[in-house]
């Protein structure tokens, strides 16, 4: 940005001018419903704050209570499990199929990216409807699949099992997040440049080498857009927990997005649920801090 | 083409799609057990042993969905649209809500994400910062402040109070931004030039330019607004305000006996999105794939 | 449509009406109204809901009566953002847990006071009307209707597998020992899942409190309702004996509603959360005998869980609406060409005598016989959300596995706490 120095005032002042005029709308939006309520949340997360009633100041009361309350200390560990493990999952996933269906031949590739994309358009809630039913207890379709083939000799109860709840809800989030990776790897995999990848093949190099080197450099850019998109939509989950478990069995699909829910509409705390939203934010701006750094000395 | 290691890598290529060829049968299961399901009797549905294909079709389920409560097609102010199910109204409001999300996200995004981009204003890079770092910024993070806000300002229960905080996310401004970077600045000098002003530079030489990010943006919110659950079941109560998937999760909540009606809401639910999605698949597709490779 | 209006007037006049305290007929106040109700028996449903307000509308055109249809999975939640949100209903039709425990504890509820005429008090039930108060006299609910929250069993299960021997058709109850052979008798015939002790989450906990409780004659509550109980050795053997029988799990997948739609299937032998309502509601599913049934008990005297159904009133800060909100209270609870229909709409009984209103029901009969075992209504103990929160909760963590007298005991703890912040 070595222009900046050379602008001279009036230039700036121009520029600034008409900058804010260009930003005036989206400003409005963005700190009017972001900003502003994020002010507020702090503001009330100093104070005991429930209905009908006077807020109480209890300084940082809240956020010392926060960190000896296991239950959010559980959630935040099983948030933390939901991005760790979804995350990759879905960018290996996604960028392997990209790599087996990108140069089939006729509509076959279009039908499978259409195909891994139908959850995404399907929408969260009538996907979760159906899933329910399918991990249901009595009747539902895994029982039967895993019963009929011999895997289980019993009905689990995949969303009644503290064991399973967890991965089952991961895996359905992974099956909804995987449809716009697929499309966006398939693309970028079809852009690799071809007279890099028939040259290294001349010279010998193998299909892992030749991925690897030329390429994986090439695909960069959209794995990192990928992996920004998939940790927002895996932080964001909340309609599967709330559909499904209602964060149970035992806390041990809550996460802090629903332990929040929670504790406002269950239990009437606002300011301790605000602290909690604070916790998360400054995490989360930490996390998107280092990957737009990242991004950026690529 | 030579290949180092051909038979290997046909072996593998071949074992692969077959896996995913599976895959893709279990990724395409869940909606064509919602589209059979809701055609199917109660009995059907709820047999232990799975109907895989229906033995008997039935419209049960859509005349218990459209046959329970009602609402006006419309209303704006005073005027009101005829009454129907309130199944459709949903559909109504749903529709209203994305694209009008879309069209405000698009027009302000558009318009910052080229102001960050190519004007060097004063706090330029402090908002850009508070952009990135409350892009990622879960909405359940301010929910209670959001709503009391939204009761504040006499929108809660109306489908404003859902499409405001989505077209306060930064993440378009971010995306346009990516493509704004792109404009050649001796465009914009040539412009300048020629005398004119801000707006025409903007209207006339990046607005053009880009295009194919609004367009993906559009898309991107449009998917996002239409899922955007959370928001809505915070801020929308009445029956004529519900959005349709909010409608299904009462629905399931109300009935979590009564699997063809579920089922017959979902697919009010998905069908109208996966038509647009079928209709537009090549824009999708291209719409994505540019905010990628720029971003 | 003038014309309609004076007729409406007219044929209002003419009626001979029981005094009311609110409004001359006929000229009460143009007000709209927020009426929420939650599922009970057919006030869930929006047909029967018109039908009731369309006659209300007969007597008093001027106002305007908007319905939302509440469940029990979302129902406190969505009424907890709207407060929030600052558009809380005006009228909602639930029972004192939530009318006098939950929100008139917050202080979000308008006194009724004036509804609680003497003549009022002489009528309804004295059971009822200790419930509809707070500890200092306050009432918050007016209330409509009643009924005991039994539970069921599938009676033709039973009989195949000969367990029809361990329970007293004509009175209905059984004790916790035949309730055990029972079980083990209908397990043994091939039904691996007898009951569930569904625990996911809100609606249906009466009856798993009821079953706990009853077993082996424990208490939720303290005789003054100012104290959780449900520590004591007798529930903690309860919960002991439940976790331990083959047959019965605790389920946390499930809720309240999916147990009944898992019963009515077939797929469980019994339903905990169960009333006449269940029964009337799914009749056509039902392609088995149902048999009602008390809980099974040690000392042969079940103590079941009353429900108790009336209206409250949001305090939103508007006269006109408050005074119109009551006059649909005095409607629909006291009106005497009314009453009984705003009370059969919900498939209960009557808080107060209003003669046989189910003469020649054999369903209601057969139900009327569990009234006599209506134990004590708890319900009003303070800091009831929480602890409503905090008994799934406790469910999962025995299902789980972990150590009963813990996992009660925190469950005291954490709603005790509830129960003194308040």
């Amino acid at each position: 940005m070595s222009s900046n120095n050379r602008m001279s005032k009036a230039l700036v002042r121009r520029e600034t001018i008409a900058g804010y005029a260009f930003m005036i709308p989206s400003l409005i939006f963005f700190i009017g419903f972001v900003i502003y309520p994020m002010v507020q949340c702090v503001l009330t997360s100093f104070f005991d704050s429930t209905m009908n009633r006077d807020d109480i100041f209890v300084g940082l009361g809240n956020y010392t209570e926060l960190f000896g309350d296991s239950v959010f200390m559980g959630a935040l560990w099983n948030t933390v499990i939901i991005v760790i493990v979804s995350v990759p999952v879905t960018c290996i996933f996604s960028l392997w199929v990209s790599s087996v269906i990108y140069d089939l031949k006729g509509p076959l590739c279009s039908i499978f990216r259409c195909i891994f994309y139908l959850p995404v358009v399907t929408g969260s809630v009538a996907v979760t409807v159906v899933w329910k039913w399918m991990f249901n207890n009595y009747y539902g379709i895994f029982n039967y699949i895993g019963k009929t083939t011999g895997l289980i000799d019993q009905n689990i109860n995949w969303l009644g099992d503290e064991r399973f709840a967890l991965g089952c809800i991961i895996l359905i989030l992974i099956t909804t997040s995987v449809g716009q990776p697929i499309v966006l790897y398939v693309s970028a995999l079809n852009n690799v440049d071809q007279s890099l990848v028939e040259a290294a093949e001349v010279d010998g190099a193998t299909k892992i080498q030749c991925f690897w080197k030329i390429k994986w450099p090439q695909i960069m850019p959209t794995t990192l857009y990928i992996l920004v998109i998939t940790t927002i939509n895996s932080f964001q989950c909340f309609a599967l927990i709330q559909l499904l478990t209602s964060g149970g069995p035992n806390h041990s699909t809550d996460t802090i997005m629903y332990y929040i829910y929670y504790n406002a509409f269950k239990l009437y705390r606002y300011g301790y649920g605000n602290a909690m939203g604070v916790v998360l934010a400054v995490i989360i701006a930490v996390l998107s801090g280092i990957q737009f750094k990242l991004a950026k000395t690529d | 083409m030579k290949k180092s290691n051909p038979v290997g890598a046909k072996c593998y290529k071949v074992f692969s799609l077959i896996v995913i060829t599976l895959l893709a049968i279990a990724f395409a299961f869940p909606l064509y057990w919602i589209i059979t399901g809701s055609f199917k009797t109660q009995q059907a549905i709820n047999a232990t042993v799975p109907q895989w294909i229906p033995q008997e079709l039935v419209s049960m389920n859509y005349e218990k969905l459209f046959s329970r409560q009602t609402a006006p097609l419309w209303e704006i102010g005073i005027f009101k649209g005829p009454v129907v199910p309130a199944a459709l109204r949903w559909l109504v409001n749903t529709v209203f809500m994305a694209v009008a999300a879309m069209a405000l996200t698009c027009f302000t995004a558009a318009m910052a994400g080229y102001a960050l981009a190519k004007k060097r204003f004063i706090g330029r890079s402090v908002v850009f910062t508070l952009i990135v770092c409350a892009m990622a910024l879960p909405k359940q993070v301010i929910l209670i402040p959001l709503l009391r806000e939204m009761s504040d300002l006499n929108l809660y229960n109306t489908i404003w109070a859902v499409i405001l905080p989505i077209v306060g996310w930064p993440f378009g401004v971010f995306l346009i931004k990516q493509f704004a970077e792109g404009i050649p600045g001796e465009m914009m000098e040539a412009a300048k030039i020629d005398g004119a002003s801000e707006w025409k530079t903007f209207s006339t030489i990046a607005l053009p330019m880009i295009k194919p990010g609004i367009g993906a943006l559009a898309i991107f919110t449009f998917i996002n607004s239409w899922n955007d659950y959370f928001m809505q079941l915070i801020m929308l109560t009445s029956t004529s305000n519900l959005t349709i998937s909010l409608g299904i999760a009462k629905l399931q909540a109300e009935n979590a006996t009564d699997f063809g009606l579920i089922m017959a809401g979902a697919s009010l639910a998905a069908i109208p999105i996966i038509v647009v999605f079928l209709m537009f698949q090549k824009y999708f597709t291209k719409g994505i794939t540019m905010g990628a490779v720029k971003g | 449509m003038k014309y309609r209006k004076i007729i409406a007037l007219a044929v209002a006049a003419s009626m001979v009406v029981p005094t009311t305290v609110f409004a001359a007929e006929g000229e009460a106040a143009a007000a709209d109204i927020t009426l929420w109700t939650y599922p009970i028996g057919s006030w869930g449903d929006s047909a029967t809901v018109d039908g009731l307000i369309a006659s209300f509308n007969e007597k008093y055109p001027d106002i305007h009566v908007t319905v939302e249809y509440l469940d029990y999975t979302n129902g406190d939640d969505q009424i907890n953002t709207a407060i929030e949100g600052g558009q809380a209903p005006d009228i909602v039709l639930e029972g004192p847990e939530r009318l006098v425990a939950n929100w008139g504890a917050k202080g979000l509820m308008v006194d009724l006071a004036d509804l609680w005429t003497d003549e009022a008090k002489e009528a309804i039930y004295d059971s009822v009307e200790n419930a509809c108060q707070n500890n200092d006299g306050v009432f918050y609910e007016y209330p409509l209707c009643m009924t005991a929250h039994t539970m069921a069993i599938n009676r033709d299960i039973f009989e195949a597998a000969d367990a029809l021997q361990y329970l007293d058709e004509e009175t209905r109850t059984w004790t916790t020992e035949n309730f055990q052979k029972a079980v083990q008798a209908v397990y043994d015939s091939g039904q691996q899942n007898v009951g569930a002790v569904y625990c996911s989450g809100q609606g249906g906990d009466q009856g798993t409190r009821a079953l706990i409780n009853n077993l082996y004659g424990g208490t939720f509550t303290n005789a003054e309702h100012t104290e959780y109980t449900a520590n004591s050795e007798e529930n903690i053997k309860a919960l002991e004996l439940l976790k331990s029988m083959d047959g019965i799990n605790f389920d946390a997948s499930i809720a309240g509603g999916d147990e009944i739609n898992l019963f009515c299937n077939g797929t469980l032998a019994m339903a905990f959360c169960w009333n006449v309502a269940q029964e009337n509601n799914n009749k056509d599913n039902i392609t088995f005998d149902a048999l009602p049934m008390a809980f099974p008990t040690d000392s042969g005297e079940p103590q079941l869980c009353g429900g108790i159904w009336g209206f409250g009133i949001f305090n939103n800060g508007d006269d006109a609406k408050i005074a119109a909100a009551k006059t649909f209270i005095d409607f629909m609870a006291n009106d005497e060409t009314q009453v009984v229909d705003s009370v059969k709409a919900s498939s209960y009984w009557p808080v107060k005598d209003l003669g046989n209103i189910y003469e020649g029901d054999e369903l209601m009969t057969e139900y009327s016989t569990f009234i006599q075992y209506m134990g004590d209504y708890y319900q009003v103990v303070g800091g009831w959300a929480e602890a409503r929160t905090a008994w799934w909760n406790m469910l999962q963590q025995v299902g789980s596995g972990t150590d009963v007298s813990a996992a009660v005991e925190e469950f005291v703890t954490t709603a005790n706490a509830a129960a003194s912040a308040q």
